[in-house]
């Protein structure tokens, strides 16, 4: 199974558990989903249900808020982030604005996926991980699901969220082939997850740069350097605890991010920690982020914007090495 | 209600719009009401008539000059007023203000105060009508500044592709804040845009609550009978400034003027007097400020919210 089938298992069983529950978004249809996640959706569940809608991102989202509104469980698709842009007055002015401004009377239970993330030679109007920008918003829950169990159960957690929460599925990870337990349900979407343990540095991560953050930790396992892999799965609300307990233990802390440096959520993130837990750490907070440029097209040069298996490695070495 | 009885309620209903207003207005500027104030002062037959064909399970998304829609939806004017000296008594507990109306109860969907950005929220809510076999229609208010906006064009497509039960009330006032329709508009004949995605559409004298009455009726009816949304123009205008921070720099007092003479509540009192039967007026304006000053001491003796709940109402809380 891929990570592209655990979010249509979620979404089967989603659609078949509750009938308030829909899909709606730019060729989820007939076309089965400009990644294919919704494909034979459509045969099973009928056009009512599985929506295709116009072009038209602002009033396709907005459509959600309403139908989250009126009593329904929509989920919206988006293809890439940098197409939410459109629908950014939905998502913001509304979406995650509605239940302040009547005074807690109008919560909006909406669901809104997309493609997050850069590595397919797609350019600059296609490949930004924005998803930090979403998790400035309060009144949102910004999911970034990087295993199929999370793919999965985020998903069905979400939609039992009163509020509206936002998913980035970072399109590199569609293809990648794991397991899924027969018994997968919706999961904790609280908290981060420490997914390798290590004693000298914390790796913090999330999405598509975990899978190389973990790789980076294995290979300098074998250098003699024991790296925690810290998954944050969740950017709104941040979990705070589990990221000041991992450095408590391993006193030092890079943030590996596909975003962009200036203003994101690395920066963030690292004056979290340094609010929090100044005096646990023996070295300043390290962020290796996406180069401060708009997504470039030739393949050399993308790599090269984006944080890599073997830049993780550096930074990390440099780190543990020169503040031994 | 007879014929009769029925005018007089459209025009108490206009008068205490106008009358609350007039009183919000001098609240301002004794600093009670802060923040924008936009006043509906000359528009009062649109809200007042359209709402006659707004049935008790029908949705409502209003925009920032909502007033005179949440007075004749029936949202209590103290809860109003209340919300616009920003105390917690208020129709949003104070975390709204004039912009911002809301009441569950009622299917108002608030005051919006991005132009256009209700009407995507007004399609989803006749979406899940739809789909969930009610057969309210949703209202959709919005200006002419609205229809040059991406959404309104999105959204006339979507409801009419799906076949949904939105009324469009356009609410043209020729005045995108401070910019003319000539200057905002290639056609100004906004119901020629309804025609591009196939949306029946009409215009109606916004200075006359029953022609608006009429039309929304019928709108509403079309609207209901499942045949998809329906367009309803009112051609009417705002005799106020746009809020309360505009010198009006962009029009002649002469066409104010002009327009004033249209006055929609001095011309439902001349119809129905010329009728027959008598009319006390003064009887009726004293019925409304009492109403009026009632909805202000209720304001009044309103409390704030305490600071410690500043968090509150970002995100949903557990039931207890």
């Amino acid at each position: 199974m891929t990570y592209r089938d655990a979010v249509r298992e979620a979404l089967r069983k989603a659609l078949r558990s509750d009938g308030r529950v829909f899909l709606m978004g730019e060729d989820v249809g007939r076309y089965g989903g400009c990644y294919a996640v919704s494909k034979g959706l459509l045969a099973e569940f009928g056009p009512e249900r599985i929506r295709d809608t116009p072009l038209s991102e602002s009033a396709f989202v907005g459509a959600g808020v309403g139908a989250a509104l009126g009593g329904m469980r929509p989920i919206v698709e988006i293809m890439t982030v940098n197409f939410s842009l459109l629908a950014l007055d939905q998502i913001l002015n509304n979406a995650a604005t509605l239940l302040h401004m009547s005074g807690g009377q109008f919560n909006v239970p909406l669901v809104i996926r997309m493609a997050t993330g850069g590595g397919r030679q797609l350019a600059a109007q296609h490949s930004h991980s924005l998803e930090g920008w979403y998790a400035h918003i309060p009144g949102l829950k910004v999911l970034t699901p990087a295993t199929l169990e999370d793919a999965h159960g985020m998903l069905l957690a979400a939609l039992e969220d009163p509020d509206p929460v936002l998913i980035f599925e970072n399109a590199l990870l569609y293809n990648m082939d794991g397991e899924l337990p027969e018994s997968a349900g919706a999961v904790d979407i609280a908290h981060a997850s420490v997914r390798r343990q290590g004693r000298d540095i914390s790796v913090i991560t999330y999405g598509m740069s975990l899978w190389k953050s973990l790789e980076a930790a294995r290979v300098l396992a074998e250098k003699g350097i024991e790296t925690e892999v810290v998954d944050l799965r969740t950017l709104r609300p941040l979990d705070d605890r589990t990221l000041v307990d991992s450095i408590s233990r391993t006193h030092r802390a890079l943030i590996v991010d596909e975003g962009w440096r200036s203003g994101g959520i690395s920066a963030e993130l690292s004056a979290r920690l340094t609010e929090q837990a100044f005096y646990e750490l023996d070295a300043p907070v390290q962020r290796l982020c996406g180069a401060e440029v708009p997504m470039p097209y030739a393949a050399h040069m993308e790599q090269a914007a984006i944080p890599q298996v073997a830049t993780i490695m550096a930074s990390v070495e440099g780190m543990v090495r020169s503040h031994g | 209600m007879t014929d009769r009885d029925h005018r007089i309620e459209l025009l108490r209903q206009m008068l205490f719009i106008r009358r609350f207003e007039e009183k919000c207005a001098e609240l301002y500027t004794q600093q009670k009401i802060r923040g924008f104030l936009h006043l509906y002062i000359g528009e009062e037959a649109v809200g007042v008539g359209v709402m006659q064909a707004i049935l008790p399970e029908d949705a409502i998304v209003s925009t920032y000059r909502e007033h005179g829609h949440a007075l004749a939806r029936g949202m209590s004017a103290g809860s109003i007023m209340a919300e616009m000296f920003g105390k917690q008594e208020g129709c949003s507990r104070g975390r709204g203000g004039s912009m911002h109306l809301f009441d569950a109860k009622l299917r108002f969907y608030g005051g919006n105060a991005v132009v256009g950005g209700g009407l995507p929220v007004a399609v989803g809510l006749a979406l899940a009508d739809k789909m969930q076999n009610r057969s309210s229609v949703t209202c959709s208010f919005f200006g002419d500044g609205a229809v040059a906006e991406g959404e309104f064009h999105e959204c006339m497509n979507l409801a009419s592709l799906w076949k949904l039960p939105v009324l469009f009330v356009c609410e043209n006032n020729r005045y995108a804040m401070g910019t003319r329709l000539e200057f905002s508009h290639s056609v100004t004949d906004l119901t020629k845009k309804a025609g591009g995605y196939c949306v029946p559409a009409r215009e109606v004298d916004g200075m006359d609550v029953l022609a608006v009455e009429d039309a929304a009726k019928s709108a509403a009816e079309f609207v209901h009978s499942g045949k998809g949304p329906f367009f309803l123009e009112c051609r009417t205008y705002r005799f106020r400034a746009h809020s309360m921070y505009d010198p009006e720099l962009y029009r002649d007092k002469a066409e104010v003027e002009e327009w004033k003479k249209r006055d929609p509540i001095p011309a439902l009192i001349h119809r129905i007097e010329e009728d027959g039967g008598g009319l006390d007026v003064a009887g009726l304006e004293k019925r409304v400020a009492k109403e009026i000053n009632d909805a202000i001491a209720f304001a009044e003796a309103g409390t704030w919210e305490p600071v410690q709940d500043l968090l509150r109402f970002v995100y949903s809380e557990k039931p207890a």
